[in-house]
């Protein structure tokens, strides 16, 4: 089966679910950095409303730099979109700075924790509501990060920095609770953890989704987690979407099986051919 | 033999003997440590802010005095003076960050620098050109602070302090404690502190560098005003004065550049040791020690302790 057709198939499954309103429309960018390496060649996508949407691939497919570009956190690190647009809830974002992304209600919990290390668990927590001043509200929504993430409140005095990287994962999701976001951009929640916590996690961030509402959009080398708790996933694939689909139709595409999530359908192949296999037939 | 002698008993011969001396040299050695102390306290907020390492710290200590001493002689009162002062802290805090950080956010920490080298001079030019370069007379009076001196009637001898050194000291105190409440407490200051660890993160949280960077600039501008007007009591206001500004330099070796603690200690160590220094062994070198001493001793320091007293403490993970 082409890419092509599988393409369009999924679109067409996709159809029922994506009546939503979206929340996110990113509209053929390209991104640029420090002027010379074109990262992303082009990448659309939308959000639904409340929704869980994964962008998958590997390495360098230009998943967090998608984020960072939606986020506005882009231009730090000497990166520009020098084409397409991204509008959040119909409002055109391109030229915002990052705080006024979080203002409007969209947070990044950035790829590796990112937390900050020599404030405790409770500070780091608190600086999450940066935007909104100190208030009441602040303060209920302190104790709501701790309903999720019991874990935080046993922890709340230590510097984050000694606590563990499922501890910091957790700090880093509450922090950017804290800022009452529509929709959270998470990066690798699942880097450098162990199986049974990277679950836990995963558990936690449906339950956000479903009980507080947010919608999600989600990066992850995981295929096999993220597939299973999101609704629609986009694969990109060296700066492109490659292919997209509901969760369920990339869980039961061969391609997606083969490439990302290690099955085929002659079973388990050994990493010589594998790796053979993968070089000569790529979408790209 | 009479050399090691001259250096390793006589001057402890002379602590035990005149022991109201030592405590006349200590308190002066400590007063000057609490002027140190403010001016690297200045330059460590920066430096942990906005990483940008503040040579002009100096020079606005002394531009925020000469400020206040030429409003003052157009006929400005005093202390309408000292609040125009501190909103030309504040705009200095705008300008440089308008001007300077905003543009060169993302440059190598060195063009930073350099760009600070400029406004050094920058601000050099711009306080002759508008106060004079003559020195002048910080208006003490003028802003009810004492003059006069307590002498203590002890240790067999008589011990002098000056009212305007015990109120730099108490100031000095102030201003560290306040800066540690706003750091510690408020909203702001947790945000600087983040900025501090992780400017990526600071950002992802919605906090404003371009904001912080102003607060900072302006919290050093307002504790280089406080220092500038405590110097200036103590002798003349006149740009010599920066030459004095840079012994924070080693009080920053000392104590690390991103520790408030280590900036504190630090100067009242230089402040101690260069006074101690150059009044019981400055004699057998033919004196006036004082002004590289501190230098010294902070090369020495960087053979055993590079990161400083209290260098960032490091966070490792086991």
């Amino acid at each position: 089966m082409s890419a092509e057709t599988l393409q369009s198939n999924a679109a067409a499954d996709a159809a029922p679910g994506q009546t939503r309103e979206p929340v996110l429309q990113v509209n053929n960018i390209e991104v640029i950095y420090d002027h010379v390496i074109l990262v992303l060649k082009g990448v659309s996508f939308e959000v639904p409303k409340e929704g869980i949407v994964a962008l998958l691939g590997a390495n360098g497919a230009g998943k967090s730099t998608t984020l960072k570009s939606i986020s506005n956190l882009l231009r730090a690190e000497r990166g520009e979109i020098t084409k397409g647009t991204i509008h959040m809830n119909g409002k055109l974002t391109n030229d915002l700075t990052a705080n006024d992304m979080v203002k409007l209600g969209c947070v990044q919990v950035m790829e590796g924790r990112h937390c900050f290390e020599h404030l405790t668990i409770e500070e780091n927590l608190l600086t999450g509501a940066y935007t909104r001043g100190s208030s009441r509200a602040v303060k209920d929504d302190l104790e709501m990060v701790y309903d999720y993430f019991p874990r935080l409140k046993e922890r709340y005095k230590s510097l984050a920095g000694y606590t563990s990287g499922g501890e910091q994962q957790m700090c880093a999701i509450g922090r950017a609770l804290m800022a009452r976001p529509s929709i959270i951009l998470l990066d690798e929640p699942s880097m450098g953890l162990a199986p049974q916590l990277v679950e836990q996690i995963f558990e936690i961030v449906k339950k956000l989704n479903q009980e507080q509402k947010v919608t999600i959009l989600l990066a992850e080398q995981n295929t096999n987690v993220a597939l299973r708790y999101a609704d629609y996933g986009y694969i990109l694939e060296n700066g492109r979407v490659v292919l997209d689909g509901t969760a369920e139709a990339l869980r039961e595409n061969e391609d997606v099986k083969e490439f990302y999530l290690g099955l085929s359908s002659e079973g388990r192949k050994n990493f010589r051919e594998v790796k053979h296999y993968k070089r000569r037939k790529r979408w790209l | 033999m009479e050399i090691l002698h001259g250096i390793f008993i006589d001057p402890f011969i002379t602590m035990y003997e005149l022991p109201d001396l030592l405590v006349q040299v200590l308190w002066e050695g400590f007063v000057a440590g609490t002027l140190y102390s403010l001016i690297a306290l200045g330059f460590v907020l920066i430096f942990k802010a906005s990483g940008v390492f503040n040579f002009a710290q100096g020079i606005i200590v002394v531009f925020g005095a000469l400020s206040l001493v030429g409003l003052h002689s157009l006929g400005i009162p005093a202390f309408v003076a000292l609040f125009l002062c501190i909103g030309i802290m504040f705009a200095l805090a705008w300008l440089v960050e308008f001007t300077v950080l905003r543009r060169l956010v993302n440059q190598d920490p060195i063009i930073l620098f350099m760009a600070t080298i400029g406004l050094n001079y920058f601000l050099i030019g711009f306080g002759e050109g508008v106060f004079g370069g003559e020195p002048k007379t910080m208006i003490t009076a003028e802003l009810g602070l004492p003059t006069g001196a307590f002498d203590f009637d002890i240790l067999g001898g008589l011990v002098s302090l000056q009212q305007i050194d015990i109120t730099a000291a108490v100031t000095a105190g102030v201003m560290v404690g306040g800066l540690a409440v706003f750091f510690n407490k408020t909203r702001i200051g947790r945000g600087l502190r983040a900025v501090a660890d992780d400017h990526q993160a600071a950002q992802s949280v919605g906090i404003s560098l371009n904001h912080i960077w102003i607060v900072v600039w302006f919290a050093a501008g307002i504790v280089a005003l406080a220092t500038g007007v405590m110097w200036g009591a103590r002798s003349d206001v006149s740009f010599a004065l920066s030459i004095v500004a840079l012994k924070a330099l080693p009080v920053l070796i000392l104590g690390g550049f991103t520790s408030i603690s280590g900036a504190i200690v630090g100067g009242l160590i230089i402040g101690i040791s260069e006074k101690m220094a150059e009044f019981y062994w400055g004699p057998l070198v033919g004196g006036s020690i004082e002004s590289w001493f501190p230098y010294f001793l902070a090369l020495l320091f960087l053979w055993f302790r590079p990161q400083g007293l209290f260098g960032e403490k490091i966070i490792e993970r086991v």
